[in-house]
């Protein structure tokens, strides 16, 4: 086994809403160089317990990052793709804009620090995106480059859970494959925590190592070829109906 | 220090309308204040706050309503303390998703502005404070100037530190958050911001017009921006120019200051708009 330890562990959550429970006792565990598919049906919480994650939604139950020596990072930095990031198209923000904000102090109403823009440079060279997105207004990217310019922005300072929601819903197939492959080249490379979460059974066969199937809470969850031979998954997606994926 | 700006005026200046020192004094509240607004504005219309700020404006009039009820003297106080409280409930409200925001900003407005007239008619007729609806910057005394300028620096060290984090934060809430960035604290620090500003301009510029002056340059900038910077460089200097332009016409036509800038940044803003639909399509 590695010596890293860094790792996510989701204990106990529970999130609650006026009109009910939308997550309860959630407990699951992401570790270093792992991708954990989070599958489940529309409305089984899977954006909630995103939205847990970024610490955007009050809930009780404890989650907790550790680094490689297995400490407590007290201020995560989470790398997070969005399905389909929604912002205002027509705003004067460029890639380059976007990426320094994140990456530098120097306010970008004053332009941007030369090797700030070197390094947002590489970012996107190591995503397989070029220099010449830069100027570009980020309403007016293609759904593949705006997934691009995401996984760069989620990926600078490393993170340390990386959060992929649903994150080629807006890319064509070509572009679908060139991402996971991607995404299978970061984990290679950085081996943080990652969690996909994904309609697509066979890209979570394909891409993830770990699977698990929630509903309101985790129904199953293990190996991803485990996983899908359940009875709760095969009953969530309607396998068993049609007879599918053996 | 006045004088010598005065005389400085004079120096490089040397025109009618510079002859007298409230026109003075108007020209350098407005050489403050406009960039302060083509600032504060681009990130009201990047947020689409824009009614907010209007519903701000608006909820001067309660503030200024509470203050003659307390007996107060400078109603600026009453004001800023009415007017944050108003904008921290908004905003709360807004952050607790029950209702669609701008029914709620326009409740809120409407709240504020009915709640003002009433007031300041049951104390005494409202006329002797319609001043404060079309505002009135010939009136800006010199201590006036240094507290402008001491938001201006103010506003402008804000920016320089928390701007990278504003940015984030109005592109997308989530995906600030994910970078560690509190987005409520800096929603916060934002609206008091507007607060602030909107209140103490209030009385130079007007609860009717103030908000024009506001989103105006930054609509007409974003039509022409490339980039976050040239964006605030042209939103600044659409409104360093409009707020100029218009002072000096309003002197030799006789009209009221303030809306005869708003009136030149409109008409910027159709040349620009126009400007870019014929780009776009040639």
């Amino acid at each position: 086994m590695d010596t890293c330890k860094c790792n996510t562990k989701i204990r106990n959550l529970t999130v609650k809403k006026r009109d009910g429970i939308l997550l309860y006792d959630v407990s699951l565990d992401v570790h270093h160089g792992e991708i954990l598919a989070l599958i489940g049906r529309n409305g089984a919480g899977k954006t909630t317990l995103l939205k847990a994650l970024l610490g955007r939604i009050p809930y009780t139950g404890s989650i907790t990052y550790s680094n490689a020596r297995g400490e407590m990072i007290e201020k995560p930095r989470i790398g997070y793709v969005p399905q389909n990031l929604v912002f205002d198209r027509s705003t004067p923000v460029t890639v380059a804009d976007m990426l320094c904000a994140n990456t530098s102090n120097f306010p970008v109403w004053l332009g941007h620090k030369k090797e700030k823009l070197e390094q947002a440079e590489k970012m996107l060279a190591k995503v397989g995106g070029n220099a010449s997105l830069l100027p570009k207004r980020i309403g007016s990217l293609s759904g593949g480059e705006m997934q691009r310019v995401l996984l760069a922005f989620a990926l600078e300072p490393k993170p340390d859970l990386l959060l992929l929601d649903e994150p080629v819903s807006a890319v064509d197939r070509r572009g679908i494959e060139v991402f996971y492959d991607l995404v299978t080249s970061m984990r290679a490379e950085h081996q943080m925590p990652t969690i996909l979460v994904s309609h697509d059974l066979s890209h979570v066969e394909k891409y993830a190592t770990r699977a698990a199937l929630l509903d309101r809470t985790i129904l199953v969850s293990g190996y991803v070829k485990d996983v899908m031979k359940t009875p709760e998954v095969q009953e969530a997606f309607g396998l068993k109906l049609t007879g599918g994926a053996k | 220090m006045i004088n010598a700006i005065y005389s400085l005026i004079d120096f490089t200046l040397p025109f009618e309308w510079t002859e007298f020192s409230y026109m003075k004094n108007a020209l350098l509240a407005i050489i403050l204040i406009t960039p302060l607004f083509g600032l504060v504005g681009t990130m009201i219309v990047n947020n689409k706050m824009s009614f907010f700020s209007d519903a701000l404006g608006h909820s001067a009039l309660t503030g200024i309503a509470i203050g003659v009820l307390m007996g107060i003297d400078n109603y600026l106080i009453s004001m800023m303390g009415f007017a944050l409280l108003f904008a921290l409930c908004i905003s709360a409200v807004m952050n607790s998703n029950t209702s669609s925001a701008d029914t709620i900003i326009g409740v809120f407005s409407s709240t504020g502005l009915a709640l003002g007239i009433v007031l300041l008619s049951a104390s005494g007729g409202f006329a002797k404070y319609s001043s404060y609806l079309i505002g009135d910057i010939l009136t800006v005394q010199p201590s006036e100037i240094a507290m402008l300028a001491l938001i201006l620096a103010a506003v402008v060290i804000l920016w320089y530190f928390f701007f990278n984090r504003f940015i984030l934060t109005s592109i997308n809430a989530d995906l600030a958050a994910s970078k560690g960035i509190h987005v409520r604290r800096v929603e916060k620090i934002f609206v008091i911001v507007v607060a602030v500003i909107v209140t103490i301009s209030i009385k130079w510029v007007g609860v009717l017009i103030i908000n024009s002056l506001l989103v105006l340059p930054a609509a007409a900038a974003r039509n022409m921006a490339k980039s976050m910077r040239s964006y605030h460089f042209i939103a600044v200097g659409i409104s360093l120019f409009s707020g100029v332009s218009g002072l000096i016409l309003s002197y030799y036509t006789g009209t009221a200051a303030g809306g005869t800038i708003v009136l030149i940044s409109a008409v910027i803003f159709f040349v620009s708009f126009l400007a870019t639909k014929v780009r776009t399509k040639a």
